[in-house]
């Protein structure tokens, strides 16, 4: 069992940076080198976090860096961090997410202000991902409402405020079904056990509750994070808001808040109410297949590049919850994984794009043609991520997916075979947006276009190490998630099984 | 109220009723001095005065409390007034409020050239009647302190003479007012006719040994009292005087109803339903149910097409009676814990709020529509990022008071079973968060090339009151743990 402190120092860090970049915010540019001075630090602290892991820790569960702190007994308020495989990928992710934003989302515009929000959603994103309170998860989760919010409202583009407001209320409103869901929980278990209340993961799974509450309980746990994911039909706010943010702020919302709503979904919706999986898998598979077809269609007719990123994740969201609903190893192993490789896919078409913003002031697909003569990095890194978010066997999103398929197909086999029509479409969407941006001749604007310059280059090239070495080699990374989720499905299926 | 008889004696306790005396001597003492002063009384002597007064009170606030670890809780005046957890407390708070409101009635009274120690005689004599509400067991005290609280806010509302704005709210509150208390009155005469008591110790020894057979009375009675309350606290549908008076009272006065009078009658509320009625909790919860829900919804969904900014903020504070209420319904220690605690962090909020609104009406107390504060955050980012804070705040948003306050709330309600009223509840928050959000918004916005807005000079006094508001909001709300134990304690403490 290592020390907890690195989980805090991961939480506490972007938030001190914050600070540091609001008080050098009168020298140019030096608020734009702490947060990345602090990116770095974050992606090496929680690359050694990944490394230090062990699932093999005393307390059986496989957290490991535990470590609770009581901060208000009246209240049920608890520090309370730990880290397991479920959440370990989410870290490395949070912080390179950070760090690759800052680097290829450079906004000039009040840099000071807009760096320090970064820093806070990050830390803020961490302490959800590692927070071991349902209450200290909610309250992060909440608070990573007020920089997305300022975020997209003050550096987004022309409908931003709409858009804000949009996404604010959308996941405000759904999350109030969060917190009612887990203060039910909390004082179902107090008055079972006539204990102080808490709200400590490892103890709230042990309340026991009627079938048809915890069914009750789910769907509010699924409202407040199938917004978030987005599953189809809650996620009407997310073209819009992807499409006004700003390049960092579509990163940071598609590739990493996102999966917020599928790591919650899992974590609690389906750790803390075994009972109420059997009954609920197949309307949410049903939702997930649903959002994948849905999803694809609209990629397909998409007229922006941000609506079109926006819509193929929301069908490749769709399979992460197909995985994560699926209750077999297996398939949520292939969730945990594909979360991941989304989320780094994601940043890479972003950048992309956002280079193609500046260099054009435009993301409408009719605007581009022909690049790939102009721009041939671009284009082929764009090709990388394109054909590793299709399923191309040797790069990532291959295993993810299937790994998904395969869980999918042992327990519920029609949606698996329908959802397995979504990759087919994926590839339709893709190629053809590919296909119109990038062939063809290039003409007028598009001729002179210039190619990724170095610095751009040198952003993109972790995405696409992650992207092939994920694909050829990702033993060691399934090898930590595994005896988690493991642990994770283990009981479930006994809790339902006790039933 | 007292049957005094030649034999009764009634010996005082007088370190229980110290508040009040403080409060209202002050009050005494301020209209006496300025009475002897030669010209116009300066404006600064009387704000220090009410500073000083609220800083004596809360020590004072802090003796009860010790008193209270070492003897518990005590009555006197014949069981009439009481001094137990709660009313420390919530005492305590009132001194707090007063003493923010104080300071940013002090720069509005120099601004708006409104002279003399008026406006802190009367606020000190309102704060007496508050501070006895807190503390009042009987019927007929409630009833005392509710009217010396509200004929000091009549004229408050009025105090600057030259708008008749004013005068037409302080008009319209007189009389709604005196409406309020005829019910609340008539209420208490029929809780007496069925109990044969005001007293609310005897009230509920009476209902909890007896059967009423015929109930209808009592019902009749509590019913006329929980309206009397509604219509102080602004519950829907008691709340059409609300936006009016908010809008057309000076805004430091509407600062001082938004918190002091809701601390005061809450209080009193509290009080009355638990310590009086408690056992007849199963037949007021079902009404008090409806009254929430209306309070929190409707109360959220007409602020949506405010644009004005006192408007709004009456519109918000009938959102925030709603979930006050909650922790009323709950009937449990807990539920009275958590209403102590949104009292407690929402009084110096709305002060802020207020002091920021009143610097930004600028002369005249005139510019309130919502387009004004267009920019304010690029051109003064402290004021506009204090702003945005409060605003979170009411908000709910974590990190704040504003969200332990609703937690707290909602937790007492689901502790005590009522989880799709805690949802209903929270449902209208989110209405809420849209007017806040875009009032947020506007503040970051970019100001428009043609309105060339000018700084607003941020007064010592108004600026230290902004400050400590902001720094309780965000103190207690990366921190609530003492201020929730505290607010936990004082409720063992509570009723005798």
């Amino acid at each position: 069992m290592h020390s907890s402190l690195w989980l805090s120092a991961l939480i506490v860090l972007p938030l001190v940076g914050a600070l540091v970049a609001m008080l050098v915010r009168k020298m140019p540019g030096a608020s734009y080198i702490v947060a990345v001075g602090v990116g770095a630090i974050e992606v090496v602290l929680s690359l050694i976090v990944a490394v230090l892991y062990s699932s093999h820790v005393a307390n059986a569960q496989g957290f490991d860096f535990y470590t609770r702190h009581v901060v208000s007994a009246p209240l049920g308020l608890a520090y309370d961090v730990a880290l397991d495989g479920l959440s370990l990928l989410m870290v490395v992710l949070t912080a390179l997410v950070l760090l690759l934003s800052l680097l290829g989302g450079r906004d000039k515009r009040r840099e000071p202000a807009f760096v320090a929000w970064l820093l806070i959603l990050t830390g803020l994103t961490m302490g959800s991902f590692v927070a071991h309170d349902v209450l200290e998860f909610f309250i992060f989760f909440e608070l990573t409402l007020v920089p997305c919010y300022f975020i997209i409202s003050g550096w987004g583009g022309a409908e931003r405020a709409r858009a804000a407001l949009k996404f604010f209320l959308y996941t405000f409103t759904a999350s109030a079904f969060l917190l009612i869901g887990i203060l039910y929980m909390g004082f179902a278990y107090q008055h079972q056990h006539g204990t102080a209340l808490t709200f400590a993961y490892g103890i709230l799974s042990t309340t026991t509750m009627s079938h048809s509450t915890e069914v009750w309980l789910f769907i509010g746990f699924a409202i407040a994070f199938g917004v978030k994911a987005p599953i189809w039909p809650l996620h009407t706010w997310s073209p819009l808001t992807y499409a006004e943010a700003p390049t960092a702020g579509s990163i940071e919302l598609s590739a990493l808040l996102a999966k917020l709503g599928s790591y919650g979904l899992l974590r609690f919706a389906v750790g803390l109410l075994p009972l109420a999986q059997v009954s609920v898998r197949p309307y949410v598979l049903t939702l997930a297949v649903i959002g994948i077809l849905y999803g694809s269609i609209l990629a397909c007719v998409s007229k922006d590049l941000k609506r079109f990123v926006a819509y193929s994740s929301l069908a490749q969201m769709s399979f992460i919850t197909l995985g994560v609903m699926s209750g077999s190893t297996i398939g949520v192993t292939g969730a945990v994984l594909l979360m991941f490789n989304h989320g780094i896919i994601t940043i890479g078409f972003f950048l992309i794009i956002g280079y193609l913003e500046r260099r054009r002031s435009s993301i409408q697909i009719a605007d581009f043609s022909g690049l790939q003569r102009p721009a041939p990095v671009l284009s082929a890194i764009f090709m990388v991520a394109m054909l590793a978010s299709m399923g191309l066997p040797g790069l990532s999103g291959f295993v993810s997916e299937y790994l998904i398929l395969i869980g999918t197909f042992t327990t519920h086999a029609w949606w698996a075979a329908v959802a397995s029509l979504g990759v087919l479409a994926s590839a339709v969407y893709l190629l053809w947006a590919y296909q119109r941006v990038f062939h063809g001749r290039a003409e007028g604007a598009n001729a002179e276009i210039s190619d990724a310059s170095s610095a751009e280059r040198w952003v993109l090239v972790p995405v696409v190490v992650l992207i092939v070495v994920l694909g050829v080699f990702p033993k060691p990374v399934l090898d930590r998630i595994t005896p988690s989720v493991h642990n994770l499905v283990t009981q479930v299926a006994t809790a339902g099984a006790a039933k | 109220m007292i049957a005094a008889t030649a034999t009764l004696r009634v010996s005082i306790h007088y370190l229980v009723i110290l508040p009040v005396l403080i409060f209202f001597g002050a009050s005494l003492l301020l209209l006496i001095a300025s009475a002897m002063w030669r010209r116009t009384m300066p404006t600064w002597v009387a704000t220090s005065t009410t500073v000083a007064t609220s800083l004596a009170v809360l020590v004072v606030t802090y003796f009860q409390w010790r008193g209270l670890d070492k003897s518990g809780v005590s009555t006197t005046v014949a069981h009439a007034v009481v001094l137990d957890g709660f009313s420390v407390v919530a005492t305590a708070v009132i001194a707090v409020s007063l003493g923010l409101a104080a300071l940013v009635a002090h720069d509005w009274a120099i601004r708006e050239n409104v002279r003399g120690p008026e406006y802190q005689i009367l606020a000190l004599a309102s704060t007496a009647g508050a501070v006895l509400m807190t503390q009042a067991n009987d019927l007929v005290v409630i009833f005392l302190g509710l009217e010396i609280l509200s004929l000091g806010l009549y004229v408050l509302v009025a105090i600057d003479r030259r708008k008749t704005v004013s005068a037409e709210a302080a008009l319209k509150y007189f009389i709604l007012g005196g409406f309020a208390s005829a019910v609340f009155i008539y209420g208490a005469a029929l809780v007496y006719g069925a109990t044969g008591s005001t007293n609310l110790s005897s009230i509920s020894y009476f209902l909890g040994s007896n059967v009423l057979l015929k109930p209808g009375l009592l019902y009749a009675g509590g019913a006329l009292l929980l309206v009397g309350f509604a219509f102080k606290i602004a519950a829907v549908p008691f709340h059409m005087w609300s936006p009016d008076v908010y809008e057309g009272a000076p805004t430091p006065v509407t600062g001082f109803m938004a918190s002091i009078v809701k601390v005061g009658a809450f209080a009193a509320l509290i009080r009355v339903m638990i310590s009086g009625l408690g056992t007849q909790l199963a037949t007021w919860r079902p009404i008090l149910w409806v009254l929430i829900v209306l309070t929190t919804v409707i109360g959220a969904a007409l602020a949506l097409p405010q644009r004005n900014a006192k408007r709004l903020l009456a519109y918000s504070s009938i959102n925030h009676a709603g979930f006050i209420l909650v922790g009323v319904w709950a009937g449990t220690a807990r539920g009275s814990a958590a209403t102590l605690f949104y009292l407690a962090t929402y009084a110096p909020t709305v002060v802020a709020t207020f002091a920021i609104v009143t610097l930004m009406g600028g002369l005249g107390d005139e510019r309130h529509s919502l387009e004004s504060y267009r920019g304010l955050a690029r051109r003064q980012p402290w004021l506009g990022a204090s702003l945005a804070v409060l605003l979170l705040s009411q908000l709910g948003a974590p990190l704040t008071t504003g969200f332990y306050a609703k937690y707290a709330v909602l937790a007492s309600a689901i502790d005590a079973s009522g989880t799709i009223l805690a949802l209903i509840v929270l449902l209208s928050a989110a209405i809420a968060a849209s007017f806040y959000l875009r009032w947020t918004v506007v503040l970051y916005a970019e100001p428009d090339g043609d309105m060339e807005m000018s700084r607003v000079v941020v007064p010592r006094a108004t600026g230290l009151a902004i400050g400590l508001g902001v720094a309780m909001t965000l103190l207690f709300g990366i921190w609530p743990g003492p201020l929730a134990t505290l607010a936990q304690h004082a409720t063992l403490y509570f009723t005798p």
